[in-house]
């Protein structure tokens, strides 16, 4: 275990050092964008979407209880600014992305294409480590951002279609609630995730071996370990972020 | 009398407790060809990829030219890098990228930053040097067939025209003919290119035809080393039954 915690903290060491210094691969960058970015929309939105509906429906049902139930649309905001919107797209995009760097890599890793490209002069750390970390940092935040405005979306139309509340007082309530710093520290969040899920990707994929099986169990520990940090993350930053 | 192009010396090698390289001594001349010989889990490719830096040995020399490589870093590695071609067992093309584009590789990334255009004309012209029409520049290396990928693997590794080549396995997983198809086409280009080689094989007819000289490693050391003219005469227990495929003998098959 603390051997494992080693090499990790080294290669943390080399992505960084070594992965985001010159020369970089401008178009190796842009395809991780695309990849890990725009094409995780569809997957983010709808987690967003059923779980702003959802959050909707339990506070509603909770809020009896206590005469709270008009406080809907701002806790479904807070909810999903702050917590639900960057941990739901962390883990999602840690079961797609994550799994996917691992995968690549792994497979690269097993033919000889990751020692290929230092036979080539081309360190792998600048060519693949780099571009995916830069790129998952950077388009998390944009995908959170999507999340929470479709995560709160999804509770407004459950709010306004099955729980009775006017449309227009919703609204007010939800910008009249939510403060800068609750949108901004939920996009902090994300851009660590996103280190989180390129870092975990590439860690195990670079590392894997013994073929088919040896990628495959690349996969799972890259989306195993991934998720665990992003919830340890999420609360050491919550702490953080929100510390009174 | 000049030291050799490439030489190893004392090169020892351990994973763990497993004591794969135990003082392995060899060298190659400016321009000659060496194969180095032996069975599954000798040292072969760890010998390889110890001049190539992507394993570090525990003792013992490497020196390029004189150079010593052991240890270097950054700037230092990567001009020696650049060379280096090699031929991959598997290839090891790129997926993600065409053919053309694993042809010119390392002309456009590394030192060189050739233009696309520019790096094209090459990679079309290193193709036809191996056999391959331009109309396979946009093919995906997945479709093609086991010699194909030899064939661009070869185009790639000659394409830099690196001053050095190492081939591994180059015939393994290939009928007879291609094979044969394979080892004429290195024995060419490396002699256009007047390229210093080592190979790593356990094909006999492979390193008959490619090879000025054989080294024969057992067990992380080389038993013998000549002309390769001379393997059937070496009058060396270990050589005879290798390259016969007795079973009998001083070398211990791990059952």
């Amino acid at each position: 275990m603390l051997a494992e915690v080693g090499r990790l903290a080294l290669f943390t060491r080399d992505a960084v050092l070594r992965g985001l210094m010159p020369p970089w691969y401008f178009r190796q960058v842009w395809d991780q964008i695309l990849r890990i970015g725009y094409f995780s929309l569809p997957v983010v939105g709808l987690t967003a979407f059923f779980t702003g509906g959802a959050l909707a429906l339990q506070i509603y049902i909770g809020g009896t209880r206590y005469n709270a139930e008009n406080l809907v649309s701002q806790i479904v905001a807070l909810g999903i600014t702050r917590e639900l919107g960057p941990v739901m797209a962390g883990l999602m995009v840690t079961g797609r992305v994550a799994a996917a760097i691992a995968a690549e890599l792994g497979t690269m890793r097993v033919t000889e294409q990751i020692d290929a490209l230092t036979t080539l002069s081309t360190n792998p750390f600048k060519y693949l480590v780099g571009p995916r970390i830069v790129a998952a940092v950077l388009t998390m935040p944009i995908l959170v951002g999507i999340a929470d405005i479709i995560g709160i979306l999804g509770g407004y139309i459950v709010g306004t279609t099955s729980l009775g509340f006017n449309s227009a007082a919703y609204i007010k309530n939800t910008t009249d609630f939510v403060e800068f710093t609750d949108v901004t520290s939920g996009l902090i969040k994300a851009a660590v995730f996103g280190f989180i899920i390129a870092l975990m990707g590439c860690y195990h994929g670079f590392n894997s071996k013994g073929g088919a099986q040896g990628v495959g169990r690349a996969t799972t520990n890259a989306v195993v370990s991934g998720s665990i940090l992003i919830l340890a993350a999420n609360y050491v930053l919550t702490s953080l972020l929100f510390e009174k | 009398m000049a030291e050799p192009h490439i030489v190893l010396d004392n090169v020892h090698k351990s994973f763990g407790s497993k004591h794969v390289l135990r003082g392995v001594n060899v060298g190659v001349g400016k321009g000659r060809s060496l194969a180095i010989i032996g069975g599954s889990g000798t040292g072969k490719s760890v010998t390889l990829k110890c001049i190539l830096g992507l394993l570090q040995p525990d003792s013992g020399s490497i020196r390029i030219g004189g150079e010593e490589i052991i240890g270097l870093k950054g700037e230092a590695r990567d001009r020696m890098l650049a060379r280096f071609g090699m031929l991959f067992q598997g290839a090891a093309l790129f997926d993600s990228l065409n053919v053309w584009r694993n042809v010119a590789f390392g002309l456009m990334q590394g030192e060189r930053k050739m233009k696309a255009r520019e790096a094209n004309a090459i990679a079309i012209d290193k193709m036809a040097q191996v056999g391959l029409g331009p109309e396979l520049a946009n093919a995906n290396p997945a479709d093609l067939s086991g010699g194909m990928r030899k064939r661009v693997g070869l185009a790639r590794a000659i394409a830099p025209e690196p001053e050095i080549i190492f081939f591994d396995e180059p015939t393994t997983g290939l009928d007879p003919i291609m094979g044969d198809v394979i080892n004429n086409l290195i024995v060419d280009c490396t002699r256009r290119l007047g390229a210093t080689t080592i190979t790593i094989t356990h094909d006999m007819a492979s390193a008959r035809k490619i090879a000025d000289d054989i080294a024969m490693i057992y067990k992380g050391k080389i038993v013998w080393h000549g002309p390769a003219n001379e393997i059937d005469c070496s009058n060396n227990a270990y050589v005879e039954q290798f390259i016969h495929g007795r079973e009998e003998g001083p070398i211990q098959v791990d059952l």
